[in-house]
């Protein structure tokens, strides 16, 4: 558990040209250390998915990144509405994302789908009202 | 291929000169982008409508060589410095996907 580097990351809510910014950072962080470039772009799809959630659903938020000589652990977390149902919301297609986002390119109910397809672990927990942390472990294969 | 010869080979506009050494070694099509960043493979030229500030943090992030704008799709101003920055090279061209990628695909089988 030891020699982690830990990075903290404000995520802006309602800032869709800010989004992005603390994922290409880790990206640049791992690239610098050396990690494949299989785990990086793992890191950084997942986390920028998990950022524009936080920019669409919950206002903004915060990410905790634990940099490992094995695996990067992430938590995701904000004071959003929470989900109401979680499956749901896993699956490819489904979205509640606003008409305004959709423009942008996104809300194509793509993002937990993803997440899921390139993280190791991720785990959910949310209340409604109160807020959402998202979990993620990717695994460092040599 | 590099992306400088891909754009001077099929007469690309230039909007954004970034990295035109990359090698190009596929080329993917979309516009959703979520649904771009979960596949779009290394290394390709992405042919898209999305010309905004969204676009190049996908196209950073899934690392591809560059991004055409086709059918004269427009580029945001704050996505062409977005773009500037992160050293990501955009091309634009009045010819649809299909078409593109018809003559792309004959530059790598060469």
């Amino acid at each position: 558990m030891s020699n982690a580097i830990h990075l903290h990351y404000d995520v802006s809510g309602e800032d869709f040209t800010r989004a992005g910014e603390a994922s290409g950072a880790v990206k640049k962080t791992l690239r610098r250390l050396g990690y494949n470039n299989d785990a990086i772009r793992r890191v950084a799809i997942s986390m920028y998915e998990a950022e524009i959630n936080m920019v669409i659903h919950a206002e903004g938020g915060y990410c905790d990144v634990d940099i490992y000589p094995d695996r990067v652990e992430i938590l995701l977390s904000d004071h959003g509405p929470g989900i109401p149902d979680v499956e749901k919301a896993m699956q490819e297609g489904f979205s509640t994302a606003p008409d305004n986002v959709r423009t942008l390119g996104f809300g194509a109910g793509m993002g937990l789908p993803n997440i899921k397809k390139y993280t190791d672990d991720m785990r959910i927990e949310t209340t409604i009202g109160v807020g959402t942390n998202v979990y993620l472990t990717v695994t460092v294969n040599e | 291929m590099t992306v400088k010869e891909f754009a001077e080979r099929l007469n690309l506009k230039v909007m954004i000169e970034g990295e035109m050494d990359r090698e190009i070694t596929g080329c993917y099509i979309g516009d959703l982008l979520s649904w771009v960043m979960g596949r779009a493979p290394e290394d390709s030229a992405w042919l898209t409508v999305m010309g905004n500030i969204n676009s190049i943090a996908v196209a950073t992030l899934a690392d591809v060589s560059c991004i055409v704008l086709v059918e004269n799709a427009a580029l945001d101003e704050n996505a062409a410095q977005k773009a500037d920055i992160h050293g990501v090279t955009i091309l634009q061209t009045p010819e649809n996907s299909y078409q593109l990628a018809v003559k792309l695909h004959g530059l790598l089988e060469e």
